[in-house]
């Protein structure tokens, strides 16, 4: 299984990661390593299995749903790189 | 033996008898840090001030005729992906630079209650991503028992402070090995607990599956106490389990006769360099010599458990890391035309190279046309091993194997080549996909390096888990101290 230099700028964009030229070329040829060593499961026959996607079965973990003291305005805004008016500033989206 | 070599248990118990200070104690780690930091670079964020009034605290409250637990005044290293109220907090990467959280891990806060000296935060790989330290946007960490080689990943920060006298004893988090690897590179003890056994809340989530908090310790004994202090229910994260949790410590007598202890044939079978597997036959051995009954036996999906690991891993955080957004936190890149090339910017600028491989990976493996392929085969076959672990515990107490299939390597031996590091993690990931506790000792040296020995045992059995490891330890001789210590 090769990544393609288009795969990687394509899946670069899915994660909104900014990558360099140099290090499409150098993701392309090591992500190919690593999915070709990965690869060795997608050949299983895994039909009747069941998945696992978390370790301990626990479900409808419930709490009393009761008011308690929690963070305050300025210390949500505390580490914001931009803020302005009790607000997170970001560049204008609409 | 000077103050710093020792372990909390004994270093408690000169507290309690009032034979020594905290702040003396303190003084003398933050002078062993002054000394020795500079050849180790076990810290990212250094907080002595903090520390000196910890102690003193401790202090006073012990001449006020308080009631302390046994690791009041002990000096810890913290990893520094768990938030701490006021202190850095980075991941070791640039896109956290100065963040200061505003408030506490779970973790953090149970060992500030339990009197806790913190004297920094420890370096790791960015994000937990790696098996070297030598990922942090901070610059490696060194192994304290040879400087030009790596103290293993990607809690090498905690293992080196620990191992080369900077903090007594630390916490780390283990995702694939994290904990357990550089303990075994360093020569300390490390545990990962079952998973939920420890509360996830204030840890910064690498693959939120797999995710342990743990302490890296000088002894068995240690740890326990470290576990006793750390373990337990929280509200603040649904995954930490119900359950209560037994004095880990209590049930160290070193008895171990009659136990059955399944030596795990895929882990054992190839790729350990011949040093490694000399010193770990000689420990089956010891528990032999003890009365265990050590036995062969075969875990068959084990094989499959790295290539399964690197993809439900890399896909938990892919998806955890798009937290990063550079909108309520973190370093928002200067320049950009728009809300998009604001994201892609702030992460391209701010994550690292594995950050970013480990991202594309993960965004790979779950993207369209790939899901059922990567990470769906992956979460089966995660199933198929769980049922090989569940397997072995009806006929075996504990599994044992190598932590590590080599002892540690020279610093840039592998950071060229993303997959030969990966390969490093092959004995440790698989307790993680099947969320089983897991702890990692001393076991010998090769090329003057230590070797780690690794016990697995049934979920929420940390004691009987804790039981073996100091079993062994009482009947070995120990491995000494590092040279970084020769040197002063």
């Amino acid at each position: 299984m090769s990544i393609s230099r288009d795969d990687v700028v394509h899946v670069a964009k899915l994660a909104r990661l900014g990558l360099s030229e140099d290090e499409i070329v150098t993701f392309a040829e090591q992500l190919s390593a690593v999915v070709g060593y990965v690869d060795q499961i997608a050949k299983l026959d895994l039909n009747d299995v069941p998945p696992t996607a978390h370790p301990v079965e626990l479900t409808n973990v419930f709490r009393e749903d009761i008011v308690k003291p929690s963070l305050s305005q300025a210390e949500v805004l505390a580490n914001a790189p931009e803020q302005e008016d009790g607000a997170f500033v970001v560049p204008k989206i609409v | 033996m000077e103050l710093h070599q020792r372990t909390a248990h004994e270093l408690g118990d000169l507290l309690a008898n009032k034979e020594l200070s905290s702040a003396e104690l303190t003084a003398s780690v933050l002078a062993r840090v002054a000394e020795v930091e500079e050849q180790v670079s076990s810290y990212i964020t250094l907080t002595p001030e903090l520390a000196m009034e910890q102690a003193r605290a401790v202090d006073q409250a012990r001449a006020d005729g308080k009631e302390l637990g046994p690791l009041a005044g002990i000096p810890m290293g913290i990893k520094d992906n768990m938030s701490t109220t006021g202190t850095q907090t980075t991941c070791a990467s640039s896109i956290l630079k100065g963040y200061k959280p505003v408030y506490d891990a779970t973790v953090v806060s149970r060992l500030r209650d339990a009197g806790g000296v913190f004297i920094g935060k420890t370096n790791l790989d960015e994000f937990a991503f790696g098996s070297s330290t030598e990922n942090s946007a901070f610059g490696a960490s060194k192994n304290p028992w040879d400087t030009e080689r790596v103290p293993g990943g990607s809690s090498g920060g905690s293992a080196a402070c620990v191992a080369a006298g900077e903090a007594v004893i630390a916490v780390g988090s283990d995702t694939g090995g994290s904990i357990r690897q550089p303990a075994s590179l360093c020569g300390v003890v490390g545990v990962k607990p079952t998973y939920g056994r420890v509360s996830r809340y204030g840890l910064v989530a690498f693959a939120s599956s797999l995710d342990q908090i743990g302490p890296l310790a000088r002894d068995v004994k240690d740890a326990a106490i470290m576990m006793n202090a750390i373990c337990g229910p929280d509200e603040m994260d649904n995954t930490c389990l119900p359950n209560s949790v037994p004095d880990m410590a209590a049930d160290l007598t070193g008895d171990i006769s009659g136990m059955k202890i399944g030596i795990v044939k895929e882990l054992t079978s190839e790729g350990l360099e011949a040093g490694v597997e000399e010193s770990f036959n000689n420990a089956v051995k010891v528990f032999e010599d003890a009365g265990a009954v050590c036995e062969v036996v075969s875990l068959p999906s084990v094989k499959y458990s790295l290539p399964v690991y690197y993809l439900i891993a890399s896909s938990e955080a892919s998806s955890n890391l798009s937290r990063f957004d550079a909108v309520r936190y973190g370093v928002r890149a200067e320049k950009y035309e728009n809300i998009l090339e604001m994201y892609t910017n702030s992460r391209g600028e701010g994550f690292g190279a594995e950050t970013k491989r480990r991202v594309m990976l993960g965004t790979y493996a779950l993207s369209a046309g790939y899901y059922d392929a990567y990470y769906g085969k992956a979460l089966k076959v995660r199933t198929l091993i769980r049922r090989d672990f569940d397997a072995a515990f009806t006929k075996y107490d504990a599994l044992i194997s190598p932590t590590s299939p080599c002892v540690a390597f020279k610093m840039g031996e592998k950071t060229e080549d993303p997959l030969q590091m990966y390969l490093s993690d092959v004995c440790t990931v698989p307790a993680n996909l099947a969320g089983l506790p897991a702890v990692s000792l001393p076991c010998g040296l090769s090329e003057g390096m230590p070797v780690g020995l690794q016990v697995i045992a049934p979920a929420l059995e940390e004691s009987r888990m804790l039981k073996i490891a100091d079993a062994f330890e009482r009947r070995f001789e120990g491995i000494g101290v590092p040279t970084v210590a020769e040197g002063v």
